[in-house]
């Protein structure tokens, strides 16, 4: 049987490290084109931001800021290289098996490329917010463009 | 070590029977400053209500109802006894220390002029920071800060310096929930009184651990909650002098706080401490408090005193030689060890230590601003309670000394 990466602890949590130790598409951008989430709750210290800007059905930059825990951080970063330049369509059917995944369903492993690295999540119960904070940071955004445009 | 067998109190509180592994791992319960478990007596005391004596109190004319009044009187004798309170009527239940507190900004904002003052320190919990800052905007007056030693510490010399004539009230915890220092809690009311300020005593981690008299302290309020201290969630307590209680206005109005009213508006209030419980109460919540009170006295509270000291002692020593943890709080004289490791978030952390079964909290510890003073965004709380033994302690050191890398939490 092959064994996938997900089954590889060692591969996912280079992924992890290497994403928290150098997180990509991180910076703020103060530009009208971009809709901003910021993401901080009572309850944990993350407090992240995460802006996309949205052009014609589509992600063309997606960019996040902040201070976050390992998982949040590396989880956020991740999101980012995924969604940025795939369509409205692509990043919501990313999002839902990413989804899946933390609450151990049966999930398209192709469509979460790095996103893997947190397979394990559903072990550490408590983590599973720091794991989809952006992404449900990300939900909001796609909701207010959808909104935006039918609203 | 201390003066009571540990493992055999330990036997007193289902907890430790039901969640003895966590993560696989023996149990090891560090977050007792968030909150405590019960004692069996206290679960009981507190069913006792629902099971022999459910009725509503000050309503009924039957024998049943008259039991409910007595029993409730009872308990609020009981915390009375447990504070040396001169009158129970200075006991007026709360939901906790959160309510208790915005109950006495709120009464006491009527003594308030514009451009009066008010004295908090930067180590102050959210829930005697926040109800404050309502006041302060609703009668325009300021928020002043004690400033802190460089521990962390607030000193009567200090406060002595922020202190000015129109201070009108000062509020401060006894002790920090973030640092776990034990403040000098009477020299500071002493200084206050000087003034001519009223003080305001935040109570909810002191009240647990050691023993508080408010009669040798001589504070105007005190506040604290239940849970933190074996008794039951949604029950608190705020204390303060009578004559104070009968000026203050009361921020929940309803059934029971009133002797009359009538359709012009006009409203004849109870006498505390009846004027601050409006509604229904939480008896059975009454019943466990009183009898956590109770528990706490027989095991002795400079008994509990030293047995936390020792613990802290032993966890310090075992840490000591560990160079990439910082401790912010080594000289703290409570439960209360606040620690980061060096280049690991704290979060990240405390999920190290859950996967090894420890329960520590990590966070800002409703304290945000004090994390300025740290020079950090978190930190990993310790807090240790009567309950905790030794074993507690070694399986924590070692956690801390061999826990290996931050991200194991997360894939072994
Ligand atoms: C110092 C201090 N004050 C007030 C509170 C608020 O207590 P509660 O949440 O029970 O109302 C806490 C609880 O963490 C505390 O530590």
């Amino acid at each position: 049987m092959p064994t996938s990466i997900s089954e590889n602890a060692s591969i996912l949590r280079d992924i992890i490290m290497d994403h928290y130790s150098h997180p990509r598409n991180k910076k703020e951008i103060n530009d009208p084109a971009y809709l901003t989430v910021h993401m901080d709750s009572a309850s944990c210290i993350d407090d992240i931001y995460v802006q996309i800007k949205p052009e014609n059905g589509k992600i063309v930059d997606c960019v996040w800021h902040g201070n976050g825990c390992a998982i949040s951080t590396a989880s956020t970063s991740i999101m980012t290289t995924l969604i940025k330049g795939k369509s409205l369509e692509e990043a919501k059917y990313i999002m839902s098996e990413f989804n899946k995944m933390l609450n151990e369903e049966e999930f398209d492993e192709e469509a979460l490329g790095e996103a893997i690295a947190f397979i394990n999540t559903y072990k550490q119960p408590s983590r599973i917010t720091c794991a989809n904070i952006s992404w449900r940071g990300l939900d909001e955004l796609l909701k207010e463009e959808e909104e935006h445009h039918h609203g | 070590m201390g003066k009571f067998d540990v493992d055999k109190l330990r036997r007193d509180f289902p907890i430790f029977e039901n969640y003895s592994l966590m993560q696989n791992k023996r149990f090891v319960y560090l977050d007792s400053a968030a909150t405590t478990f019960k004692p069996r007596q206290v679960i009981q005391a507190a069913d006792y209500y629902y099971e022999y004596c459910c009725a509503n109190s000050h309503r009924g004319d039957y024998d049943l109802a008259h039991m409910v009044d007595v029993k409730y009187l009872e308990a609020r004798k009981t915390v009375a006894k447990f504070l040396n309170a001169k009158d129970p009527a200075e006991i007026s239940f709360t939901s906790g220390a959160s309510m208790s507190l915005n109950t006495i900004a709120y009464g006491l904002s009527d003594i308030l002029n514009e451009g009066d003052e008010i004295v908090l320190s930067e180590a102050e919990h959210a829930s005697n920071v926040l109800p404050w800052f309502s006041v302060a905007e609703m009668k325009k007056v300021n928020i002043k800060y004690v400033p802190l030693t460089k521990e962390g510490r607030v000193t009567p010399s200090n406060l002595e310096k922020v202190i000015t004539s129109r201070t009108k009230i000062v509020s401060l915890a006894q002790v920090t929930n973030v640092l776990g220092y034990v403040e000098p809690i009477k020299e500071l009311i002493s200084v206050a009184h000087k003034h001519n300020c009223l003080f305001v005593v935040d109570g909810a981690q002191s009240v647990p651990h050691m023993k508080v008299d408010v009669q040798d302290l001589d504070c105007d309020f005190l506040a604290f909650s239940g849970h933190k201290m074996l008794g039951p969630t949604g029950i608190g307590v705020m204390y303060g002098k009578l004559e104070l209680l009968k000026k203050m206005k009361p921020l929940l109005s309803g059934g029971g706080m009133n002797s009359r009213f009538d359709t012009c508006g006009n409203v004849a209030y109870e006498l505390p401490p009846a004027k601050f419980e409006a509604g229904t109460q939480n008896i059975s919540g009454a019943f466990g408090l009183a009898r956590a009170c109770q528990y706490l006295e027989e095991v002795g509270l400079d008994n509990i005193v030293e047995h936390e000291r020792e613990l802290r002692i032993r966890l310090l020593d075992g840490i000591k030689s560990n160079d990439k943890i910082i401790i912010y709080n080594k000289d703290a004289d409570s439960g209360i060890v606040t620690f980061n490791i060096k280049g690991v978030f704290a979060q990240d952390e405390a999920s190290l230590l859950n996967s090894k079964g420890i329960a520590v909290r990590s966070g800002q510890h409703c304290a945000k601003i004090l994390m300025d003073f740290l020079h950090t965004d978190a930190t990993v709380r310790a807090s240790l309670y009567l309950y905790n033994n030794k074993e507690d302690i070694d399986q924590f050191i070692d956690a801390l000394n061999n826990g290996g890398d931050f991200l194991d939490a997360y894939f072994n």
